[in-house]
């Protein structure tokens, strides 16, 4: 509304957020403040309400209850001047299967007021920036799962946003596409685009955003910078598979001693896994001490590994439930092909 | 939905953070466009659609072909003496009900397409709110178009000689488009209300079958029991055939074009804004 208010501000700012489908309550009270020109992620499991969060933002959903502001924008009374301002890439491909790579960007270059000759030429830059130039006349449906993620993020950026929601942006895609994805991220936020990322994964989360809401069953459960969530989550963990099951009983009690970390024994009779509390000492320093230990008190190892923590870790430590053994309302309510009160479902790792 | 990713092992190219720098500085950002180019945008995105598909012009080519010689030669010799004869009578009135039942897919492909993503992208993009709607319609008129010019090519092999000459065919063909045009707006209404295909379809076909059927496309309504009478004489279908009868004959059929206009513009008024409705809040 106020020129003050583009210029300045948080890119996103959200007050007690609620949406309802049906019972579930999707949003249930979400507090978000997002600086401008940053990646921000949203970290949680399916169904925990982030596609419901993105798709109010992005003027998709009313929410029930509370505000949401773009840019200083209400996204339910000045939805216009957000959608002027903001692009999605949704968790499904957002572009035209039946049409080709060309037609889907020279489609939505006319739709935001390119000439036809503008459109073209801005089309045939983008598919050739994003390597895509030799799939151009080909429909979007034989794309493959990387090069439909590319089309789309070229057909958010036709004009460059000042918001870009990326919904699960590298959900199914090989590790390679993932990096890929990855480095256009950055180089889009480098412009000085905000990027709304929402993702399961806490390494995507970790790689791009520099400060990360954790979002479970419709509420924010913990918010900060990358390195304050970590702290309250713990440094990581320590796998280790012994060669003899009956050293594991001394194994733990040295480990726990070494690390004075919390140690778990594992279903497979020689494994145990201790998770680090992150402190002074990294991570791999206190593996490294860990293992020394053992090897002086005679344990042998056969196999060593040092884990990230994971979501389920982050889950665990937040809420006291993993992410697999909860009540979920299955894929996140709001996508489209779900309704609401979709059956519980399988949440994968 | 997930196809098979045919091109999935073949590597592709990294994409480099310089080009796309520049891509991005450079992307200046037009004027917002008018509710006229949207519209039209989205008309284009439907021929697209027909481009890449043809065969779904089947039913605007082969049912209309179909319907034209079944109901010419069975009814023909009974009904008016001769299929000679009664083509000229008939014509109009198929093309009618042959364009109105086409109408219908319209609904079908809204309810198909509205829950692909592009749908979320479209639906949060600055632009005049009914464009996608609009443009379905446009893509929908030019496939009645080609039904009409189909079934008046095929008609005049048959026969069928139009006293209004080429003036008088094009405007009775305008008329059946402009209702048509409305009157889609009740099956885009039922695309997005209804949750499957299958439904959308035989709701449509609920409504569509008393509807062309219960008029006077085939006989003159004189030899029906009163009550049906009153019915076929007030249903649009029945005006609408008197009309583009008329006007294709070379007369001024006043009354029956402005009821079907009337017509169309309550369809428009009511089921319009309905749509949008149900599209805002999909």
């Amino acid at each position: 509304m106020s020129a003050s208010a583009q210029t300045s501000g948080p890119a996103i700012e959200t007050a007690g957020l609620v949406k309802t489908f049906g019972v579930t309550r999707a949003l249930d009270g979400v507090d978000l403040v997002v600086p401008a020109g940053t990646v921000y992620g949203l970290l949680g499991p399916n169904g925990a309400g982030k596609t419901t969060a993105v798709r109010i933002l992005a003027t998709l959903l009313r929410p029930d209850g509370g505000e949401a502001h773009v840019f200083g924008h209400d996204v339910v009374h000045a939805a216009d001047e957000v959608r002027g301002r903001v692009s999605l890439t949704g968790q499904y491909a957002s572009v035209d299967e039946d049409l080709t790579g060309t037609e889907n960007l020279i489609l939505l270059g006319r739709l935001l007021g390119h000439h036809r000759k503008a459109a073209r030429d801005r089309a045939a830059q983008l598919l050739d920036a994003f390597g895509l130039a030799e799939a151009a006349g080909k429909q979007v449906k034989h794309y493959s799962g990387g090069m439909r993620r590319r089309i789309d993020i070229a057909a958010s950026i036709l004009n460059t946003p000042d918001l870009l929601f990326l919904d699960e942006p590298t959900t199914g895609l090989d590790p390679r596409s993932r990096n890929q994805v990855w480095d256009i991220v950055r180089a889009v936020v480098a412009q000085g685009t905000t990027v709304l990322l929402t993702t399961q994964y806490l390494d995507e989360a970790d790689k791009l955003a520099s400060r990360i809401a954790v979002i479970d069953k419709g509420r924010v459960i913990a918010e900060g910078t990358k390195g304050e969530l970590k702290a309250s989550v713990g440094a990581g963990s320590v796998h280790l598979r012994l060669r003899e099951a009956r050293q594991r009983p001394d194994a733990e009690r040295v480990l726990r001693t070494a690390l004075l970390a919390e140690v778990q024994r594992e279903p497979d009779p020689l494994a145990l896994t201790a998770r680090l509390v992150a402190r002074s000492a990294t991570a791999a320093d206190q593996a490294a001490r860990a293992l020394g230990e053992l090897t002086r008190a005679g344990i042998t190892v056969d196999n060593f590994s040092l884990g990230q923590p994971s979501l389920d870790e982050v889950f665990l430590a937040l809420t006291g439930h993993a992410t697999g053994h909860r009540d979920g309302t299955g894929r996140d309510p709001g996508g489209p092909g779900t309704g609401p009160g979709t059956k519980e479902g399988e949440v994968p790792a | 939905m997930s196809t098979a990713a045919s091109t999935e092992s073949r590597e592709l190219t990294p994409v480099s953070a310089e080009s796309l720098a520049a891509l991005l500085v450079a992307g200046k950002r037009p004027p917002r466009p008018g509710s006229l180019s949207t519209s039209l945008t989205f008309g284009w995105r439907a021929v697209l659609k027909i481009k890449h598909v043809p065969e779904q012009l089947f039913d605007v080519t082969a049912f209309p072909i179909m319907n034209l010689l079944m109901f010419t030669y069975l009814f023909g010799g009974a009904l008016a003496g001769s299929p000679g004869d009664y083509i000229q009578y008939v014509l109009p009135g198929i093309l009618v009900m042959s364009v109105v039942m086409i109408t219908m897919y319209t609904g079908v492909s809204v309810n198909t397409d509205i829950e692909k993503g592009v749908f979320d992208r479209f639906r949060s993009l600055p632009i005049w709110r009914p464009s996608a709607m609009v443009g379905y319609l446009l893509g929908d008129a030019l496939r009645y178009t080609i039904a009409s010019v189909v079934m008046l090519t095929v008609g005049l092999i048959l026969g069928y000689r139009p006293g209004g000459g080429p003036g008088g065919v094009i405007a009775g063909i305008a008329l059946l488009l402009v209702f048509s045009f409305a009157l889609s707006w009740i099956w885009t209404m039922f695309g997005l209300l209804l949750r499957t295909e299958k439904s959308v379809m035989s709701v449509s076909m609920m409504v569509i079958f008393p509807l062309t059927f219960l008029s006077n496309v085939f006989v003159d309504p004189k030899t029906m029991p009163g009550w049906l009478q009153v019915f076929v004489n007030n249903s649009p279908i029945t005006h609408l055939a008197t009309g583009v009868r008329g006007l294709m004959a070379g007369e001024w059929p006043a009354h029956d074009i402005a009821w079907s206009l009337g017509w169309a513009a309550l369809f428009l008024l009511v089921f319009g804004p309905v749509t949008m409705r149900l599209y805002n809040r999909k």
